[in-house]
């Protein structure tokens, strides 16, 4: 009798053991902890550090893609490092080094493929979301010497393709990769001077490039490619003095509201709407700096922006119903990212300098939560796996 | 000899103000030149999106072309100018820094 009362507890405790362990995808992110070089694991709706997992090399501008079960974070090192982790059990599944210099990444629709754009030697790599084996390598060769470039602003879009922009070369490259060993590419030249970045629209229809060397953004609509580049806002604010920019911004997403595109001015301390009918500036919506993120709440009604040095302890947020900035916070030193939850009902906040996380309610502003956190960088929630071109 | 000379003083000012700066000031410059620069030059700073300021991309460049890109930035480039921010004493010591860099 003792024994078996015995045998029933350790199979109760075992039993509440398992479902302690147990852990929902959806619940979780990934937070990169750019000094140290280690990522920590988060649980989103009830804030908290799951585990934090070291060795991941340069972290100095990483970022995140995640498989469409959740269960793996892919994330982009900027030393070339490409790491899978396991969510479920804190681990890194596997990881190699396969360039000198990356920037970032992408999964394809089918979450099979793994797209990585490089710095050094400049190109697209391609590999198997399962094992990491390399399938293709795309240098980006430009210009009658064959030069490299650097790969910026790559995205997925729907059809197994990728999309991304070549910094020196001025193009925009359209990858298929239906055949990922034997991918197509097809080129658009000329498409302004130093696409920095891009974005791609929820519904995958439009890639915007912007430009760092000339006004504007490149805009290739992905329904009619056979239309080509077309060089939006050519020549808004060319008489305006250019400020120095201590931090490139980020096109992330798509922020657009209705009919409205968000996107940080270059040299400006501005936002920037575009009326996506007619691609058209609406208006010039003066900030407290240089813009580096600008995000769109999932419902589209609140627009956060984040700064660069030296005005990087500020957020702002736009109300989109009158494009007008309603809300001014004072985070603390270097808030580097923002991150929403699914519906937008909070944001996270990566405080670097102050080494902690912030989480602010979006309807009253007020903190909710804080986090520590090494030198946070950058902060990727798992619903990202559902989304186009993030 | 007055080339000389003036080189002993710019060596000794060298000296003099490597040891003004504030042990909080050397930390702010650390983490400037770690998470700002790095932001455009990597952690290390084996480059990005601006070229790798490891010290053995730096040997042939003297510090006058050093200290002029950075206390001037660029034009043309993405490298700003960081004048504002950092003095020329400061600037030195981050070159000094860079050059020894682990
Ligand atoms: C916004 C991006 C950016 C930031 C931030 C930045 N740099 Fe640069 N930096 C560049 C680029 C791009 C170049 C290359 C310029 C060129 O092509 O001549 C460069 C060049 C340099 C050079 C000249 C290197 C050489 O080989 O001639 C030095 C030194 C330098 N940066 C130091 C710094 C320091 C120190 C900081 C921080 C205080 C910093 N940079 C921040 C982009 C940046």
């Amino acid at each position: 009798m003792k024994v078996l009362l015995a045998w029933v507890c350790v199979a109760l405790l075992g039993a509440s053991a398992a479902n302690a362990d147990l852990r929902a995808t959806g619940d979780l992110g990934v937070v990169i902890e750019r000094e140290t070089g280690s990522v920590q694991i988060v649980n989103t709706s009830k804030p908290a550090m799951l585990s934090r997992i070291e060795g991941l090399g340069d972290l100095s501008h990483a970022s995140v893609v995640f498989s469409r079960d959740q269960r793996y974070a892919f994330v982009f090192g900027r030393d070339g490092g490409l790491s899978k982790l396991d969510l479920l059990q804190d681990k890194i599944d596997k990881r190699i080094l396969q360039a000198g210099n990356s920037i970032g990444g992408a999964i394809s629709q089918d979450g099979k493929i793994i797209a990585v754009s490089n710095y050094t030697p400049g190109g697209v790599k391609l590999f198997d979301a399962e094992t990491l084996e390399q399938l293709a390598d795309i240098p980006a060769m430009y210009g009658d010497e064959n030069k490299l470039s650097k790969v910026v602003g790559l995205v997925d879009a729907p059809g197994q393709r990728f999309v991304c922009s070549l910094f020196e070369g001025n193009e925009i490259w359209l990858i298929d990769a239906k055949n990922p060993r034997q991918p197509i590419v097809k080129k658009f030249k000329d498409i302004g001077k130093q696409p920095y970045d891009a974005l791609l629209s929820a519904d995958g229809h439009y890639y915007a490039a912007g430009l760092f060397g000339e006004k504007g953004l490149a805009l290739l609509d992905l329904w009619e490619p056979e239309k080509g580049v077309e060089h939006i806002l050519e020549d808004y604010g060319k008489d305006d003095e250019q400020l120095p920019v201590y931090k490139m911004p980020h096109l992330e997403g798509w922020t657009m509201a209705s009919d409205w595109l968000f996107v940080p001015a270059m040299g400006q301390h501005e936002v920037l709407v575009i009326d996506k009918r007619d691609w058209e500036l609406v208006k010039r919506i003066p900030v407290a700096g240089q813009p580096v993120f600008v995000s769109g709440r999932p419902d589209g009604r609140q627009i956060w922006v984040n700064f660069a040095f030296p005005d990087n302890q500020t957020v702002q947020v736009i109300d989109v119903k009158d494009f007008n900035v309603v809300k001014t916070l004072q985070p603390g030193k270097a808030v580097l990212h923002m991150e929403f939850s699914p519906r937008g009902e909070s944001v996270w906040l990566a405080v670097r300098d102050e080494d902690r996380l912030m989480i602010y309610d979006t309807e009253t502003f007020l903190e909710t939560g804080r986090l520590p956190a090494q030198k946070p960088s950058g902060i990727f929630f798992s619903d990202r796996a559902n989304r186009i071109g993030w | 000899m007055r080339l000389c000379f003036s080189g002993v003083i710019l060596l000794l000012s060298t000296v003099a103000v490597a040891d003004e700066l504030s042990p909080q000031r050397q930390q702010e410059l650390s983490n400037l030149l770690k998470h700002d620069c790095g932001s455009c030059h990597g952690l290390p700073p084996k480059g990005g999106l601006g070229p790798s300021l490891m010290p053995d991309a730096l040997v042939d460049k003297n510090d006058a072309v050093l200290m002029d890109a950075i206390q001037n930035g660029r034009a043309g480039t993405a490298m700003p100018p960081w004048k504002q921010f950092i003095s020329v004493e400061e600037t030195r010591w981050l070159i000094g820094q860079l050059r020894q860099l682990y």
